[in-house]
């Protein structure tokens, strides 16, 4: 009892307060790639390195549509390696989830040269991923929905539809003393007839289709749901194929995206907080209604 | 088996086997093929098993119908003291499609063999539970694995039953069925428990249910992204999957990685290893209600999978191996506060064993707790912790060295009373030793070369590359193909062994214990799925 405690008092609070607070992120980590389309001379060597397609290019006569979909992404940071005149960075941004999947999704136009590489920039269809980027008071207002509208705590079921386990993982350290959400009232429940909330992982396969759409229904109305990871999104690297349906949303509908792979747990509290708060306007409407 | 030269070792088998062996060649000192004329393994088996106490490490089979006119299945195998792999390429006809079952006597193939029925539609002649194991019970009947089968195909939608449990009978005696959706935030599979009062009589499970194609899906995508898929098999081993599928490809192409890059990949295997093993020791904690040293596990885990980003980018160690080497060096900042952080983690994983150690309660609840006896996980072929905390001495680091293992010296710990305890006290051990390697090899990671180039991968090779993953022994076989890809790629975790020591080990204890017994194993459902 005695080496508990003094283990206990020696430890000390390890919290971060994220996202009252910016987190200390490494140099190292790897984030959104930035592609500064002007300065892009050639897509391909990027597309043909892409490990999910995240980078894809359509050619036709001599133009050019290149489409980067953040929600294939891997953020393996081979894009930017391959690009000459630093046209693809790695940045260290990870707060990307969003509640519209468009959003995740960059296209522009080129004219090409004879070699194949680009002449002029024709249009930009979307320069930059546009998400919610003030999370301190997204924060705040998420904290506000637990306490007033959902009575002290959000219930979360999680359900790996398909998953490598990577996001499990990150999910699973949401509740460690460091990143630690019950500070929110978040909470993850086994039934998911408790839940306000489904967090969905994986490409979804054929084998956990059903098992999912089960959980789904089985949760109380207003709910909200949230695909997480490059599979949850879009299939990731697994894609559709005879054993994988690919992204959460060809079975059911999806509130909020969340890019990564995996997301790391603050991109992960980042979504949940942004999905707290669509299932707080739904809380709103069904009372207005 | 091992020492002899190779043609001595044809005549050698020749004579015992007669003319069934076609013949024997080495595609590396380390990789020794012998193949068959027809699909009986048994004679060659029985002499391996009987003469070499060879075990049988793997089973698995290729479509070659269009290039050979045949499928073969290939048998790998292993003798204890020599780092050579005996591989046995069996020939199943494409008329008969058909092949002897060793199942009965060698539990290990169960589910392997069932898997080569179920993705490749040859029957396994003699299985005493042939039934569907890696396609569901309702699938319709495709062969995914054929060459003539699509990855894209299209299945209609599930209908019917997935699977007949076995009933249980008698007084008492109820089923209790679980999941595949978990209460905790895990990975889906089926458990059905035969239960009498609080007993567990038996356990089946149902797998399967995260099978998203892989192997399929390696046949199809260029060499340099399929390193990214072999880092999603199991997420939780993402650095030793990606580096058992690199090293395959450097194998079969004859690329040597610079001793830099070597004792890099060692540094992060051994990363791997500790966080993981941090984790689970803090899992199997909170099971048994010492919530305490679970919070400071899971801190502990925080400070490495920072350390994780720090030295490769990502958390998961994801993005860092590759082809020829590792993508990036480190610089001295970087081994600085390796060294750092690792310092601190070994006083405070110090700290956290006393803690675990002076809670009588802890080891009362742990100690003949999921009972898996030395006998049993030998029939049974379990490999990897579960192996060695019942008696099973196995390592591929040391067995089969590879990456730059062979020059630090580390010990493996294998214990025989095979209980919670003990698979805990194993992982206990590997991570002290984990924190010796690390510290020996960090010198020569600062080496000059950290990687080769990469010239194109030559067609129609086949190698066989091992790493032992944290769980285990982790197996990947791959035929290169034309264009940088692959022909065939055979993906095995230590889980599809070790499922059945589970099974095993909750016969007689209570279903209040089935949570800690799972955990002491940890088997991955994806890596088992595939
Ligand atoms: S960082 Fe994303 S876009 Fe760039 S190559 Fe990797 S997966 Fe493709």
């Amino acid at each position: 009892m005695f080496k508990i405690l003094q283990k206990t008092v020696s430890t000390g609070t390890v919290t971060a307060n994220y996202p009252a607070e910016p987190i200390k992120i490494s140099g190292r980590f790897r984030g959104r790639p930035s592609f500064d389309f002007d300065k892009w001379k050639d897509a391909r060597p990027a597309a043909e390195v892409c490990p999910t397609g995240a980078i894809s290019l359509s050619d036709k006569g001599d133009s050019r549509k290149v489409t980067v979909d953040y929600g294939l992404c891997v953020f393996c940071g081979l894009c930017a390696e391959a690009s000459s005149e630093q046209a693809v960075r790695i940045t260290q941004e990870f707060e990307l989830a969003t509640s519209d999947r468009r959003n995740l999704v960059l296209a522009a136009e080129y004219t090409l040269n004879a070699d194949r590489t680009h002449r002029g920039l024709r249009k930009v269809d979307r320069k930059s991923v546009n998400v919610e980027t003030d999370v301190e008071s997204l924060g705040k207002k998420a904290r506000e929905t637990i306490q007033k509208i959902l009575g002290r705590s959000l219930a979360i079921r999680e359900v790996d539809a398909g998953s490598c386990n990577g996001c499990e993982l990150e999910i699973v350290a949401l509740n460690n003393p460091v990143h630690d959400v019950e500070r929110f009232g978040i909470q993850f429940v086994a039934s998911p007839r408790h839940a306000d909330m489904l967090l969905v992982t994986g490409p979804v396969t054929r084998n956990m289709e059903l098992a999912l759409l089960k959980t789904h229904r089985a949760m109380a109305e207003p709910k909200v749901v949230v695909a997480v990871g490059a599979c949850g999104i879009s299939g990731g690297i697994f894609g559709v194929n005879y054993a994988s349906l690919g992204s959460v949303d060809k079975v059911l509908p999806v509130d909020v995206y969340i890019p990564g792979c995996p997301p790391r747990p603050q991109a992960l509290l980042h979504g949940i907080l942004l999905a707290i708060g669509r299932l707080a306007e739904r809380l709103h409407d069904n009372r207005a209604g | 088996m091992m020492t002899q030269s190779i043609s001595a070792m044809f005549e050698a088998l020749r004579q015992k086997l007669g003319p069934q062996v076609q013949s024997v060649r080495a595609d590396r000192e380390d990789e020794v093929y012998v193949l068959l004329r027809d699909a009986d393994i048994r004679p060659i088996t029985e002499h391996l098993r009987g003469e070499f106490g060879a075990r049988l490490v793997t089973v698995f089979a290729e479509d070659r119908c269009s290039a050979e006119g045949v499928f073969f299945n290939y048998y790998v195998f292993e003798q204890k003291g020599s780092a050579q792999y005996l591989i046995v390429q069996a020939p199943v006809r494409s008329d008969t499609l058909e092949f002897p079952s060793l199942s009965a006597e060698l539990p290990s193939a169960n589910w392997q063999e069932r898997e080569i029925q179920d993705w490749f539609g040859l029957k396994a002649v003699g299985h005493p539970n042939p039934r569907r194991v890696a396609l569901h019970d309702n699938w319709p009947d495709v062969y995914p694995l054929r060459k003539d089968f699509p990855l894209e195909t299209v299945l209609p939608p599930f209908e019917g039953e997935r699977h007949i449990y076995r009933p249980a009978f008698g007084e008492g005696v109820l089923q209790v069925p679980v999941g595949p959706v978990h209460a905790g935030i895990i990975e889906p599979g089926h458990f059905n428990f035969a239960v009498a009062g609080e007993p567990i009589l038996y356990l089946q499970l149902r797998m399967f249910y995260t099978h998203k194609g892989t192997e399929k899906l390696f046949e199809k995508i260029p060499i340099h992204k399929a390193v990214f898929l072999a880092e999603s098999i199991s997420g939780d081993s993402s650095f030793s999957h990606g580096t058992a599928f690199c090293q395959a490809i450097e194998r079969a192409a004859s690329i040597e990685v610079p001793l830099r890059g070597l004792a890099m990949r060692t540094i992060l295997l051994e990363l791997e290893r500790i966080c993981n093993h941090v984790a689970d020791i803090g899992a199997i904690a909170t099971d048994v209600g010492f919530v305490i040293a679970n919070a400071h596990a899971s801190r502990l885990k925080e400070t490495l999978v920072t350390l994780n980003e720090q030295m490769t980018g990502s958390r998961q160690l994801r993005g860092m191996v590759c082809v020829g080497g590792v993508r990036r060096g480190w610089d001295q900042a970087q081994l600085n506060t390796l060294r750092d952080t690792l310092d601190s983690f070994a006083r405070e994983f110090r700290d956290l064993i006393s803690l675990i150690d002076s809670s009588e309660s802890t080891r009362d609840r742990l100690e003949q707790t999921g009972v898996l006896r030395p006998e049993k996980a030998r029939a049974l072929g379990i490999v990897g912790v579960g192996g060695r905390a019942s008696g099973v001495d196995l390592d591929v680091r040391r067995d089969h060295p590879y990456a730059a293992y062979p020059r630090y010296s580390f010990r493996v710990p294998v214990y025989q009373a095979g209980d919670v305890w003990h698979r805990m006290q194993v992982r206990i051990d590997e991570v002290n030793e984990s924190i010796g390697i690390v510290r020996n090899a960090m010198p020569d990671g600062l080496q000059r070369e950290f990687r080769v180039p990469v010239p194109s991968i030559p067609s129609d090779r086949c190698a066989l590359s091992a790493v032992e993953g944290w769980r285990g022994e982790i197996i990947h076989w791959i035929r290169t193909g034309p264009d940088n890809h692959l022909q065939r790629c055979k993906i095995k975790d230590p889980s599809l062994n070790n499922w059945p020591a589970l099974v095993e080990a909750v016969q007689g204890n209570i279903i209040a214990d089935f949570p800690v017994i799972n955990k002491s194993f940890n088997l991955s459902y994806s890596g088992t799925d595939r």
